[in-house]
């Protein structure tokens, strides 16, 4: 029998991750500025949407001269994964009316992370919270930092900024390319968004890969649940719990 | 246009979450669905990396975006952090471009 891991130890990795996050959010605020945003609107994107990867691709599509309202589905679309770690984690986290509306704004992937494989309901409550709270507000004010900081530093293409934005959307990409199947999504999504960039408006191409996913999707079928749920030791300063 | 977008992305974005913890498991059990919904996010950001690296408006290009990558995927390869991975690309397209 193993002890239960005590709330001390389960808040530390928490903040842990609470800090290695706000590292993304500087390089957030950075590009969305770099992408013509304001400091204020980057701010309104990381308190609102406040899920990392729908940000980025609402800013890139938007940088790639894209209509915001493309920015706006190709955000969304990303965002339907938390949805389904919400699917997941609500029998382990049973909470409900106004404490599970507030608790919604913090369901991303490093508090599923942090919660989904605890043992009890109460070890998953404060899994959540803890990294919820801590990821929401580091991430919210280097958020801030890089958007000011971005702004101050002047034209982003003297600084590479704008070869950044893909290297952010590749290392968020890469531990998912992994499996075979996800591979092979990416080649012909490569494949499909680049052919598209000469004959689609901008923005088009990007969503236009979301019809890969469902042919992969309906190709590749299996009988057992494939969810892949985000893991401890995937995320940065996720590694040392315990 | 900004601003309603900005709006839109949140609150959409809210409510995917809300439904996650409030709609109950089997309306979306089918296997479909979650295999279709863990690669949408493959789907796009792999997009994503190829317009914003080769895309020029309405034309492809490969200049220094393209050495950024390179220098991105080499910093993958050793592990390296998020945002050192960034930092990366910005700087090796930066020095491209002062070459």
């Amino acid at each position: 029998m193993t002890a239960p891991t005590s709330h001390r130890t389960i808040i530390r990795d928490g903040i842990a991750v609470g800090v290695a996050t706000g590292a993304y959010g500087i390089s957030f605020g950075a590009i969305s500025v770099a992408a013509g945003l304001s400091v204020l609107q980057t701010c309104a994107l990381s308190l609102l949407v406040f899920t990392g990867a729908s940000q980025f691709a609402f800013v890139g599509v938007v940088a790639a001269g894209g209509a915001p309202l493309s920015g706006a589905v190709t955000g969304l679309l990303l965002g339907t994964r938390n949805t389904l770690y919400g699917l997941r984690l609500a029998p382990l986290l049973g909470w409900t009316g106004w404490r599970r509306a507030a608790a919604a704004q913090l369901l991303i992937d490093e508090s599923t992370a942090m919660s989904v494989t605890r043992e009890s309901t109460e070890e998953a409550r404060v899994g959540f919270l803890s990294t919820g709270l801590a990821v929401f507000s580091l991430w919210n004010l280097a958020t801030f930092g890089g958007a000011v900081a971005g702004e101050a530093l002047g034209d982003p293409r003297t600084y590479g900024l704008d070869a950044a934005v893909g290297a952010a959307f590749l290392a968020l990409l890469w531990p998912r390319l992994r499996d075979r199947d996800n591979q092979l999504t990416a080649v012909l999504s490569v494949a499909l968004a680049l052919a598209l960039v000469p004959v689609a408006p901008a923005g088009v191409p990007v969503l236009a890969a979301a019809l890969v996913a469902l042919a992969v999707g309906f190709a590749t079928r299996r009988d057992q649940d494939a969810t892949e749920m985000p893991d401890r030791d995937d995320l940065p300063g996720g590694g040392e719990h315990e | 246009m900004i601003w309603t977008a900005i709006i839109l992305t949140g609150v959409g974005a809210y409510l995917l979450k809300l439904a996650g913890l409030s709609i109950p498991g089997s309306v979306l059990e089918h296997p479909v669905v979650h295999r279709v919904a863990d690669l949408i996010p493959v789907a796009l950001l792999a997009a994503l990396v190829a317009v914003q690296v080769f895309g020029e408006g309405p034309a492809l290009t490969v200049d220094a975006r393209a050495a950024g990558l390179a220098a991105a995927v080499l910093a993958l390869l050793l592990r390296a952090p998020f945002i050192v991975v960034v930092l990366i690309a910005a700087l090796t397209a930066a020095i491209i471009r002062l070459i």
